[in-house]
């Protein structure tokens, strides 16, 4: 009886039980060994792949990192072949401060530990790229980031699914043939492929990547060396002692980084070269389109430089073509050279990702980096972000965005994004009281490292509250996303909001300007909007812009036109804290923006004011009135009635024989009492 | 100079409307907007003009035909109207405000149009487009302060309604939309609620009060407050200057000063408001002999010399300076630095000539965008900032607070209790807080257990960040180096004291036995901590009450450092709560100063409101009002009645108040005392609610969070409780007037910011080059680059050159100094 009862009962539901499998059996038999799957997947283990991973791991998300050497950063155990880095490490700043070292810091990765600061792999100034490498490898392993070794990824393509978080999965395979699918796919996998030129001839020439480092191999040579980068640089300065001359071709001419405050140009610890160069010391530098070029090799083994015109007319043997120099007998490269080596850097591998992917290279100026948007997510498809030196398009020849000391910045405002967009973690904030506004700013100017570092790309943003009593603080927001910053960070914006930047001025730098001349440094406050140095400038907005008004903004402004402009002046040590020329005139702007008085009071005179006025400063009402005034000493008040800011009472209004007259400055109308304060009085 | 609030409000018609309301056809004529047979004695708004095509430049303006015009007048409407030539930028711009006007203007019952002129209309109310420009706004929100009258009989009924009560200032210009005219209506913006602005542009009017010179503006100041006799004409004072908004300003703060003073100081020690405007003082030396006819003299000169100088009298007898013996009148130059001359003069005419001739008027020229007069930006006026500047160089005892880093912090909190102070060294509130802390440090030399440490933020910022530390000053209290507790009082020395000693004991205490209770209620047991908190704070309970326990508990840890908490909880409980009548659970409040011991049932209160219930009973009834503990009483939402006693309070009228009080008449009001002599800002808060000192002891009710109002006790009334009672019935009855309103106003920027923006906008407009974006490809910049140099140095100079100029502080020689020095700096 319970028997039979019990298999009337068993019957159907089998029944249904294979109807329901039978649909997924059939149409999508891959399902059935699904590929392990991963929120966040990690390709490259560089930098700025252990950066992100660093991140992921302390917020606790379920990720991987895919390397396909045995250890993190193969790139710096190869690069650069002569092993100097030309990312400083400085290890004394004369502060304490370990957000403000960072500003000088220019090889560690971001993390809570101080063991992980550069300093403690390297004494030298410009390190060798052994250490790099090690340190990487400590990063790695000290953090426990969990980092698939000897894994190429060898192909990602897109699966779309409407229950993943972005519409899609990434499908990676590596060189087994294994799949593993990812919600979102962080690409870090940096610049590796180096940049080749095709003209006649271009197998005589050897490769950055490959060429002797050895000097002795370069003995008496003469060399042509193509490119003007640090890398070609770099490899003329090694040579520079032993060659009989060196001739460096190029497309443009050279860009010195300290004209162009970018760190990617021509460092002057490479620039050995221009001084022989400019000294007539038979070294030299040329411009020209190498595309024309063509190099002949002739019966010595020697190169000649010719035109790739003059190389279609005949095709006859190296020596009976035509050379420039039979028309054109000073031509400058006239002479045979022993060696040609290309210096042309690199660019990022597009090869290992589907065309459904969409990811393009970022047009004609950054061709070697892929599109992405100011957020760094490719256009082509949601939830690919591009990280590193490979996100440089972002800020090329501008900011620090494509080096270590820049990146690993904007690999934590993506990750921020990210726990917005998939955790629901609104980005990070303090609030504060409106009477600390100043203070905020002041701190983080002077301290913050990514708003220098990364300056006029990720800056502060202060949201103000209703009725301006109060205000959110965000730090380092992708600027350039300032339309969208409700939907990314999660915060509201709907009464006015202050954006943080550090600006050059504008025309100070680029390539042929003259960064020494005189009158450059500006020192007075009401000339702080000429700055050419490196400073802090405040953005004032009563509403959000919109996107329109971001990217239709006037075309040497880092963001719309605000509200109100505020420019701290340029100062020689990078300190802004002097009290009357750098937070004074911060202090005016933020009080003319919110129409408000922000000075601090003593409790004397918060008291006063409580009994002689209905409204109170912010500085009494959220200090005083909450029982936190500041009392101050004897010896302050006595300063302070000698400045003429504060009274002494004590004297005040004994009457007086002459008929009662009023001292000086006391109030002539009744119902208005007197101000005691100078400067705030109305005026006319 | 001060303003009134602004007045938008339109006041009730005055009385004079019946009577003037035959008088229509005078309007007309006069091009008063004020609508035809209305209000002669209002100022409608500017000027009618005929006018025939109009032109649609701003469309939400009604632009209107004179026909028109005329036609949509109501009677007893205000409009305003503006005549306008053609649209130039100027009046765009004016058009564009005056566009934005009209809703508020319609508020307030004033219509508002456009009317157009054409150029060859030759009318005198289009006039010329820069005497037009900006009156009309002043006067539409002036049409109260201002009467506009056409005939000498309007200037009459005026002069006869204001004898006795108030003076006027009547004025003639030649036409409305004159730079006099907007310098009078500024005045009247200004002055218009103590005297009565007049305005005509008949020259008829002008001349029948004895006035020719009608191609220049005047303005007459009639003395008609102390003219009791109907009969009398007012005095006039005829002022001399050019009708700017300065000199008007100048003549009527002549005209409100004293027009005669007596002295007896030394002549060149003397000081009055003519002095300050930059006008000379004139001595009359008298004698006690004499006195009665010299007087006479006197006020006769300071009649002729109103405006002009000021006139004293001086008692040559009581006077220990020396005066020459003959001479009879002392000149004083306003001039700093120049001596007194003592002259010998005859007779009264010579007198003033002798003035007359050595007043220098000095022309000041006024100048909206005038650089001179802006203030300067670059002057320190917070007064910690600069007070804590002021006191840089003094090297402070640090030494005997230990300084904390991000290695030792965790080892020094954890080894010994530790008050932390994390500070900022460029933060100027911190710094000041950092004297206290320092002061502090060398009281408890010695004799704390606790460690006074500081972490400096701008050093070891993560370390602050861990420590939940983003603003400062921040106080901590660490023990054994856990559950760090944030000290939330006053930043001064005595409160964070009381709070280091008030800690040092548990919060709650435990009491184990009926004798240790007595002797904490009777402050025996914390005798040297009584004089910190003079309220003992005892929960009693049974054994078995533990959730009230517990809430007491968390009460007592929540105020530690700001009460003594004790608690007690044995089996024989019923001893205490016996003898001071309590039902348990309960808490029994010893008052140490009054010696009273009061019990309060705790049935059912939860930490939160035990909390609460401590506070209150921490409050006294009649405070003396400190600037520390001000703001406790404020939070009682209630009118205060302060007591200004300079010393300390007569015990009579303490009585009184404290009578009235557990009589429950006081329930409304916070009654407490100001002790001058501890508090001496209160003579500061006296001076603003009496102008003078007035004499003490005072009794004043302050309405802070309602209106705003201040009551005196009429200082002739003797502190009573029956007359305090009366007076205070009085004033809810809303029979007592207020002496004065607290001003309400926001807090504004007290100084204006540097406008970066627009001076961009100007360097930008001057260069357009620099505008330019720097889009030309790397290749291109090649050919350019010498040019582009020379641009460049070009544009760095030029805009601040000009700039500069516009600053008015620019012969600093020091920063000039500091500035070539910086440049050497970086050449380095």
């Amino acid at each position: 009886m319970r028997l039979a009862a019990a298999a009337r009962l068993w019957g159907p539901p089998g029944l249904l039980l294979t109807f329901a499998l039978h649909p997924a059996l059939c149409l999508r038999p891959a399902r059935t060994a699904a590929p392990p799957h991963r929120d966040y997947c990690v390709l490259g283990a560089g930098p700025a792949g252990l950066q992100m991973a660093y991140f992921l791991q302390r917020a606790g998300r379920d990720y991987a990192v895919f390397e396909r050497a045995p250890r993190p950063g193969s790139f710096f155990a190869r690069y650069p072949r002569h092993r100097r880095l030309i990312s400083i490490n400085k290890r004394h700043t004369g502060k304490a401060n370990a957000e403000f070292n960072l500003r000088h810091d220019w090889n560690s990765l971001l993390s809570h530990d101080p063991q992980l600061l550069f300093r403690h792999y390297s004494r030298a100034y410009f390190p060798d790229a052994g250490d790099m490498v090690r340190y990487l490898g400590d990063f790695a392993d000290r953090l426990r980031l969990r980092v698939l070794y000897n894994t190429t990824i060898a192909h990602v393509t897109l699966d779309k699914d409407r229950q993943a978080w972005n519409g899609h999965y990434f499908i990676l395979t590596d060189q087994t043939g294994q799949a593993h699918r990812c919600s979102v796919l962080l690409v870090a996998t940096g610049l590796w492929v180096p940049n080749q030129v095709d003209f006649p001839g271009s197998e005589h020439v050897e490769g950055y990547e490959s060429v002797s480092v050895d000097p002795k191999d370069f003995e008496g040579q003469n060399v042509l060396i193509l490119g003007r980068g640090n890398s070609a640089f770099e490899t003329a300065e090694n040579i520079l002692g032993v060659t009989n001359f060196i001739h460096m071709l190029s497309r443009s001419r050279v860009r010195l980084s300290w004209a162009t405050h970018y760190v990617g140009d021509l460092r002057a610890i490479n620039n050995g070269l221009l001084d022989t160069y400019q000294l007539k010391s038979l070294d030299g530098l040329l411009e020209s389109d190498l595309t024309d070029l063509a190099v002949v090799k002739d019966h010595e083994g020697k190169f000649h430089i010719t035109l790739k015109f003059f190389l279609e007319e005949s095709n006859q043997s190296a020596d009976a073509i035509t050379l420039p120099q039979d028309d054109n007998d000073n031509f400058a490269m006239r002479v045979a050279y022993d060696r040609v080596i290309r210096c042309l850097g690199w660019k990022f591998d597009f090869s290992i990702f589907n065309k459904s992917l969409r990811l393009s290279s970022s047009g004609e100026f950054s061709k070697k980096y892929p599109l992405v948007k100011a957020s760094y997510e490719s256009k082509g498809s949601r939830g690919l972000f591009v990280l590193g030196t490979a996100s440089h398009s972002v800020d090329y020849r501008k900011s620090a965005g494509g080096f270590i000391h820049g990146f690993r910045y904007t690999v934590r405002a993506v990750h921020r994004l990210l726990e917005h967009r998939h955790h629901h973690v609104p980005w990070p904030s303090t609030e504060h009281p409106i009477s600390q506004l100043t203070n905020s700013i002041v701190r983080r100017v002077n301290e913050a490292s990514g708003l220098y570092q990364m300056f006029s790309v990720l800056a502060d943003v202060i949201l103000l509250k209703e009725n301006a009593t109060a205000f959110e603080y965000l730090e380092e927001f992708p600027m350039q996303m300032l339309a969208q910053l409700e939907t990314i960070t999660g915060r509201k914006a709907q009464h006015g909001l202050f954006v943080i930047n550090m600006e050059y001025g504008r025309n100070f730098s680029g390539p042929d300007k003259d960064v020494f001349f005189y009158d450059r440094s500006v020192g007075h406050t009401e000339d702080a909007w000429q700055s050419n140095f490196l400073h802090p400038v405040i953005y004032y907005y009563r509403h959000l812009p919109t996107e329109q008004e971001v990217r239709f903004r006037p075309a040497d402004w880092a963001l719309p036109r605000p509200t109100a402009i505020h420019h701290i002046v340029e100062d020689f040590l990078t300190d802004w804290t002097a009290p009357v020329g750098h937070i004074l005139p911060l202090r005016r702007f933020l009080e003319n923006c919110l129409d408000t008085d922000l000075r601090s009071f003593y409790a004397e005179s918060c008291f006063l004011f409580a009994l002689t006025h209905q409204k109170l400063p912010p500085f009494c009402q959220q200090g005083y009135l909450r029982m936190q005034g500041l009392m101050g000493t004897e010896s302050l008040r006595r300063h302070g009635i000698e400045s003429g800011l504060l009274r002494d009472y004590a004297t005040v209004g004994r009457p007086r024989e002459d008929g009662g007259q009023r001292p000086v400055g006391s109030s002539p109308a009744p119902g208005l009492p007197v101000q005691p304060l100078d400067g705030n009085k109305e005026e006319l | 100079m001060q303003r009134t609030a602004w007045k938008y409000y339109p006041r009730q018609q005055d009385h004079n409307t019946e009577q003037n309301r035959e008088k229509s056809p005078a309007c007309v004529q006069l091009q008063l907007m004020m609508s035809s047979s209305f209000n002669i004695f209002r100022v409608g708004i500017s000027v009618v003009i005929m006018c025939i095509f109009y032109k649609s430049a701003v469309d939400s303006l009604s632009e209107l035909s004179p026909q028109k015009y005329f036609s949509t007048l109501q009677p007893g409407k205000a409009s305003l109207a503006y005549f306008c030539q053609a649209d130039s930028p100027r009046t765009s711009i004016f058009l564009e405000e005056l566009n934005e006007a009209i809703t508020p203007l319609q508020d307030y019952g004033i219509s508002v149009a456009k009317v157009n002129c054409v150029k060859e209309e030759t009318s005198r109310y289009c006039g010329k487009e820069e005497d037009l420009m900006k009156a009309y706004l002043f006067s539409a929100l002036l049409f109260n302060e201002v009467k506009y009258i056409t005939t000498l009989e309007d200037l009459q009924n005026i002069e006869n309604a204001l004898k006795g009560k108030a003076n006027i200032a009547f004025s003639y210009v030649r036409a409305i939309g004159t730079p006099e005219h907007r310098a009078v209506m500024e005045a009247a913006f200004v002055y218009g609620t103590t005297y009565q602005f007049v305005l005509t542009t008949e020259t008829a009017l002008l001349e029948s009060i004895g006035n020719e010179d009608i191609e220049n503006a005047h303005l007459y100041f009639f003395h008609c407050k102390q003219v009791l006799d109907l009969t009398l004409q007012c005095r006039r004072t005829l002022m001399e200057q050019p009708l700017t908004t300065l000199n008007i300003h100048q003549f009527i703060k002549t005209m409100e000063a004293p027009l005669l003073t007596e002295v007896t100081e030394d002549p060149q020690q003397v000081s009055t408001v003519h002095l300050q405007l930059g006008l000379p003082l004139v001595f009359i030396v008298s004698q006690q002999a004499t006195y009665e006819a010299d007087r006479r003299t006197a006020e006769w000169v300071a009649w002729r010399l109103l405006g002009k100088a000021g006139v004293l009298l001086l008692l040559r007898d009581s006077l220990e300076v020396d005066i020459p013996q003959h001479s009879n009148v002392i000149f004083r130059r306003a001039e700093e630095g120049v001596p007194v001359e003592f002259l010998v003069l005859d007779d009264i005419d010579s007198l003033i000539s002798h003035v007359e001739s050595n007043v220098h008027i000095e022309e000041i020229q006024e100048d909206e965008d005038e650089d001179t007069k802006s203030p300067n930006m670059d002057v320190q006026d917070d007064e910690v900032a600069e007070t804590v500047y002021r006191d840089r160089k003094r090297p402070l005892p640090l030494e005997l607070t230990v300084e904390l880093t991000e290695e030792t912090f965790n080892t020094t909190v954890v080894a010994s209790d530790s008050i932390v102070l994390f500070y900022a060294g460029w933060q100027a509130v911190s710094m000041a807080f950092l004297q206290s802390y320092i002061d502090l440090a060398i009281k408890l030399k010695g004799t704390s257990t606790m460690l006074l440490t500081r972490v400096n933020c701008a050093d070891w910022s993560d370390l602050c960040t861990k420590q939940n530390v983003t603003e400062f000053p921040v106080v901590k209290m660490y023990k054994e180096g856990k559950n760090p507790v944030s000290y939330v009082g006053m930043l001064g020395t005595e409160d964070l004291l009381k709070f280091i000693q008030l800690s040092r004991i548990s919060c709650p205490v435990n009491i184990t036995s009926v004798q240790e209770a007595e002797e904490y209620l009777s402050g025996e047991l914390y005798k040297d901590l009584i004089s910190y908190s003079s309220v003992s704070v005892l929960g009693l309970f049974s054994p078995n009450m533990t959730t009230a326990k517990e809430d007491f508990t968390e009460a007592g840890n929540y105020l530690k450092g700001y009460a003594i908490t004790g608690i007690y909880s044995e089996e024989d409980v019923l001893i205490l709560s016996d003898k001071y009548a309590a039902t348990l659970p309960a808490l029994l409040l010893s008052r140490h100063k009054e010696g009273k011991i009061e019990s309060i049932p705790l049935a059912n209160s939860h930490a939160q409101d035990i909390i609460q219930i401590i506070t209150n009973a921490l409050l006294e009834t009649f405070p003396e009002i400190t600037v520390e503990n001000l703001p406790i009483y404020l939070r009682l939402q209630k009118p205060l009645l302060i007591l200004f006693s300079d010393g300390s309070i007569n015990p009579q009228y303490k009585k009184a108040i404290l009578m009235l009080v557990k009589e429950k008449h006081l329930d409304s009001l916070t009654p407490c005392w100001l002790n001058l002599k501890n508090t001496p800002v209160g003579r500061g808060i006296l001076q603003s609610y009496f102008d003078t000192m007035p004499p003490l002891p005072l009794l004043v009710v302050v309405n802070l969070h309602s209106g705003g109002q201040v009551f005196a006790f009429p200082s002739d009334q003797a502190i009573t409780e029956q007359n305090l009672l009366l007076w205070l019935k009085k004033l809810e009855a809303g029979l007592e007037n207020h002496i004065t309103i607290l001003p309400a106003q926001e807090w504004k920027p007290p100084l204006p910011a540097y406008d970066f923006l627009s001076m961009m906008d100007a360097a930008a407009s001057q260069h357009p080059t620099r505008k330019d974006p720097e889009c030309t490809k790397e290749m291109d910049v090649q050919e350019n680059d010498k040019k582009q140099h020379e641009d460049k140095s070009a544009i760095i100079k030029e805009p601040i050159e000009t700039l500069r100029i516009k600053h008015w502080n620019r012969s600093n020689w020091f920063k000039e100094g500091e500035k070539s020095f910086r440049h050497d700096n970086k050449e380095l």
